[in-house]
């Protein structure tokens, strides 16, 4: 366990990720990626009589896929680290009720899912848990009620905007014995450029991880080669391309179709979707899905990571203040 | 309150060159076509109950107006409006059906949270501000048609 520079975390011993749980919604279900879910939540109410309890339900669900594989009763969970998109964190403060095991809330956005890895393979490796499981989610319906308007309102979106993706994932981690490794981790610092259009995320997000991703690469001593894919979280169309730019202006040389974005995979070709999806179960699903399986299947061998978020409100942007925005990376390998 | 912040100079010409602007030629007739086509449906709502529920005008007008919102709050409830709002924009904004879809769509989201805090209280969240400043304005404009009067 070092810490390599001021912002990466290199595990040593390395913890695995033992099993994973994922549920999407039905537009995500029917996407290109749709087979590498556990479950596809076709009603966006998911039987329940609110779209939080839906969203709820849906993270309820990711864990306790993530636990029926790995053999662990909720009970003997060490520690629980979550967190989503609802104001209070409330989807991963109810699920955490079920366990009865530490939590750990955790909130940076739609970076949340990385952050909650991050977490969980630094207790893991530096002894402090003997099992942690992190898990976070989001639903298009409380996101879109929660920062923009009603659901049924005819609000006309522009070309740059994204879509919340209705997902929720969720990951075991133990000290071993799980077929990807976690490597390592680089934390993101708050990025700020006083963007305020929100409405396009996509630019207010890619420096944030263009500064991560090189951050990690000095920090850790590698170089983007190593990696087979470098998947950001959900920085959309626009939002790829800006950082794609703004990583070679600094010398970044990479195959860019091996620059990809898990909110451009989710929806491939979907034009209801905009410049790409967003939201904290965006990264989740498909890092815990797609890319678990690819890298357990040894299609991928080295992959990193980097879920990117926003963190703002409604009220702030209102206030006049910017988009604050920041990436977490995790640096993934078969074991 | 205070002042937007600018984005820093040199990230603006960067994020730029990616950015997908909006349509807004074509967004523009297309709210004018659909716009029109929706004042013209009202018209001919209007000119069929004067004619055949022999109405007065001025009743063939307000009858005609609670028709559209009806419709429009019907439309919404099945969760077709966004959809359409989407294609014409400002074509279904503008017009009453704009008004009323702000109202439904509020009062139908909060329905979680009860109906007095949830839906009552939230109906007038978009439409509030149309309230607010059409009764503001008529006000303002009546004391001018009152000062003008004196004269």
């Amino acid at each position: 366990m070092l810490q390599k520079g001021r912002q990466t975390w290199f595990f040593d011993p390395r913890p695995t990720i033992f099993a994973t749980g994922t549920v999407v919604g039905r537009t995500e279900g029917e996407g290109p990626l749709g087979a590498d879910f556990d479950f596809i939540q076709k009603d966006n109410h998911a039987g329940k009589d609110s779209f939080e309890k839906a969203e709820q339900a849906m993270l309820e669900q990711a864990c306790s896929f993530a636990l029926t594989k790995s053999g662990i009763a909720p009970k003997d969970i060490d520690f629980f680290i979550a967190g989503d998109l609802l104001n209070q964190i409330t989807a991963s403060g109810y699920t955490a009720r079920n366990f009865k095991a530490p939590y750990l809330g955790i909130f940076a956005a739609c970076a949340t899912s990385m952050e909650g890895l991050a977490l969980a393979s630094l207790l893991i490796s530096s002894g402090m848990a003997k099992n942690v499981l992190t898990a976070t989610s989001s639903h298009n319906c409380t996101a879109e009620r929660q920062f923009r308007y009603p659901n049924e309102y005819g609000f006309q979106r522009p070309p740059s905007s994204q879509y919340t993706a209705s997902a929720a994932g969720a990951a075991v981690i133990l000290p071993q014995g799980g077929p990807v490794s976690i490597d390592s981790a680089t934390i993101g610092k708050v990025v700020d450029l006083k963007n305020c259009d929100p409405v396009n995320m996509g630019k207010a997000m890619a420096p944030a991880a263009a500064d991560t991703i090189l951050t990690h690469m000095q920090e850790r001593g590698v170089s983007a080669s190593d990696y087979d894919l470098i998947c950001t979280g959900d920085l959309g169309e626009i939002g790829r391309d800006i950082a794609w730019d703004l990583l070679s202006r600094e010398g970044f040389t990479y195959d860019k179709t091996r620059f990809v974005d898990c909110g451009m995979m989710l929806y491939q070709g979907n034009k209801k979707v905009f410049a790409g999806g967003s939201g904290c179960g965006c990264c989740a699903s498909v890092g815990y899905g797609h890319i678990y399986k690819k890298i357990a299947s040894s299609e991928l061998g080295k992959v990193l990571l980097v879920a990117t978020g926003a963190l703002f409100s409604p009220i702030s942007l209102q206030q006049c203040e910017s988009i604050a925005t920041i990436a977490h990376a995790v640096a993934l390998e078969r074991s | 309150m205070g002042k937007k912040p600018k984005v820093e100079a040199w990230y603006e010409p960067i994020a730029k060159k990616h950015d997908k602007p909006r349509p807004v030629l074509l967004n523009c007739v297309k709210a004018f076509l659909a716009g029109g086509a929706l004042c013209a449906l009202m018209e001919i709502i209007q000119d069929l109950l004067t004619k055949y529920a022999n109405m007065p005008k001025t009743e063939a007008t307000s009858t005609s107006l609670v028709i559209l919102i009806a419709v429009t709050a019907l439309i919404t409830g099945l969760g077709y409006y966004d959809v359409l709002a989407q294609k014409v924009g400002a074509g279904l904004a503008v017009p009453i059906t704009g008004f009323a879809n702000s109202v439904v769509s509020a009062t139908l989201e909060h329905k979680s949270e009860g109906y007095v805090l949830g839906s009552a209280c939230n109906s007038m969240k978009l439409a509030g501000a149309v309230i607010v400043f059409g009764t503001l304005s008529a006000f303002v404009v009546a004391v001018i048609m009152l000062i003008l009067g004196v004269f």
